[in-house]
């Protein structure tokens, strides 16, 4: 191994980025962690939102529905690095005066839930779209029968609207898990210390920039590879049932 | 100011009648947003923006020729990279698949400073490239910037134009082959008119994602707008004022863009 290394002139780079303390790649790989822990949360709570989101747009009334267009809207035209700026000044200062309120002084935020926080107030935006024009595609007899059944709304929502609308909703989902996972980059700009924060100082510490840089990029590739793997998988069980497509164009 | 904003906003599409704004709760919520409009102005500090305005403008400047120049030129790259993924032989549809799902598939952030940070740490060490005409150019920090971003927008519509190639009617193909056209002039007048009319709403979507896609240039010391709003911050310590003009210059622009695409669109009749 060490000659097959030393002979392609790799030794160095193996050295800068083994796991044990000289090398780096423990950091790249706690900055990895860190990525992934924010991206599942921000996904989560955007999901979150979106169902409720969606709901809103579709079943809402005229103001709910006028609210929710302004906040996917404006979600969708200005950029997430001003987003994440806006909403972690906004959070912050909020906490900060609620706890003064309540006479306890200025709180740490921690990172990782400043980062859920703006990430997933930012993906709420998007997969409210997703998840709305997953419900819309669900043929409309289904939630008709289960209205007419006396299915309880909440209920309807568990047992149909989410089944059903599992197939059209996964490849919008799926692209916004691979959003998630690479907006998590920009919060390297407030000072958070995921994958690309860390890669970056380590880079800059070392001067070795492209051995860095391309070993992140290979991390979030194998991150995106795995994803894609992962939710074809879950497409593939979200249609079950379904007949299949395959030469029907012909 | 408040009511053509709001306009636009609340009623979340452009298209809509004037007279859709005069239901009771549009006009309560339009006034709502007109007070908060007053109260921001009123309330917020202004008083800074007469010494960074010009910069603000020269910002506001890089940014929209950032964004121009590499939709052009990715959109022009991502061409033949669509064209090799869709029909290719595979010694050029894998190099061109290997490309664009690494572009895709790893953060923009780390993809300018790789360029920025690597790139720019090899080249000082070689010394025909110091030497030479383009060491001035290659010094400063904006054209790893238009590389990334061009790059990036390449990827992505490579993606794209991979589907919209595949996706013209194969008729229309065989009656141009019928009637003896060359293949240039099939291409030309035929597959990419009917490939781009097919995909430009989603053209019109990814070119705001690259509108939103520039501030992270300001990361590698390239002044635009985002970097403008920044110095505002750092040197003045105020927070949201700057922030929410920045945001209202985006949304302002991709407006823009948006229309822009709308008409497009109508001209080239795709939306039926």
């Amino acid at each position: 191994m060490d000659l097959i290394l030393d002979t392609l002139g790799l030794a160095k780079s193996a050295e800068l980025l083994s796991l044990s303390p000289p090398g780096w790649g423990g950091n790249l790989l706690r900055g990895l962690a860190n990525s992934l822990q924010i991206a599942f949360g921000a996904f989560g709570f955007g999901l979150l939102i979106g169902l409720f989101g969606a709901s809103g747009k579709l079943y809402g009334g005229v103001v709910i529905r006028d609210l929710l267009a302004i906040y996917t809207t404006v979600i969708r035209a200005v950029p997430e690095l001003v987003l994440i700026l806006i909403l972690y000044y906004v959070g912050t200062d909020l906490i900060n005066q609620a706890s003064s309120a309540l006479g306890y002084g200025r709180v740490e935020i921690s990172g990782v839930v400043a980062g859920i926080w703006v990430l997933g107030i930012v993906q709420g935006a998007y997969a409210t779209e997703v998840l709305r024009g997953a419900i819309q595609a669900i043929p409309h007899g289904q939630i008709e029968a289960a209205r007419a059944f006396g299915m309880p709304s909440f209920m309807l929502m568990r047992r149909v609207t989410i089944p059903a609308m599992m197939s059209y909703a996964t490849p919008g989902l799926a692209n916004l898990w691979l959003i998630a996972t690479k907006d998590t980059a920009l919060l390297a700009i407030v000072g958070f210390s995921e994958l690309t924060l860390e890669t970056r100082q380590a880079a800059s510490s070392t001067r070795a920039y492209f051995t860095f840089f391309l070993a992140a990029g290979a991390l979030y590739m194998i991150v995106t590879l795995f994803s894609g793997a992962v939710f074809a998988r879950i497409e593939k069980w979200a249609r079950r049932g379904q007949p299949s497509l395959r030469g029907a164009g012909k | 100011m408040g009511a053509p904003g709001s306009a636009v906003f609340a009623g979340g599409g452009q298209m809509m009648g004037w007279r859709s704004l005069l239901q009771p709760h549009r006009i309560v919520l339009m006034a709502l947003f007109a007070g908060l409009v007053v109260w921001c102005a009123i309330s917020l500090r202004w008083d800074w923006i007469p010494e960074y305005a010009p910069l603000a403008i020269e910002g506001a400047w890089r940014t929209i020729w950032i964004l121009v120049v590499t939709t052009v030129v990715g959109f022009l790259l991502a061409i033949p990279l669509g064209l090799a993924q869709a029909i290719g032989p595979w010694y050029l549809s894998m190099p061109a698949k290997t490309f664009c799902t690494i572009i895709r598939g790893t953060p923009l952030l780390l993809q300018i400073w790789l360029l920025y940070y690597g790139l720019g740490s090899l080249f000082p060490q070689i010394p025909w490239i110091r030497g030479s005409e383009l060491w001035p150019y290659l010094r400063q920090a904006w054209p790893y910037a238009v590389l990334a971003l061009t790059l990036s927008y390449a990827g992505y519509e490579g993606e794209v134009m991979r589907g919209a190639f595949a996706g013209v009617n194969k008729g229309q193909l065989e009656a141009a082959n019928a009637f003896g056209m060359p293949r240039f002039t099939m291409f030309r007048r035929i597959w990419l008119p009917q490939a781009i009319r097919n995909v430009l709403p989603t053209l019109g979507g990814e070119t705001i994602l690259q509108l939103k896609a520039t501030p992270l240039v300001a990361t590698i010391t390239v002044v635009e707008i985002y970097a403008v709003s920044s110095r505002v911050r750092s040197d003045l310590f105020i927070v949201y004022e700057p922030l929410l003009l920045l945001a209202l210059f985006y949304m302002i622009i991709a407006g823009i863009i948006a229309l822009l695409f709308r008409r497009f669109e109508l001209k080239t009749g795709s939306r039926l």
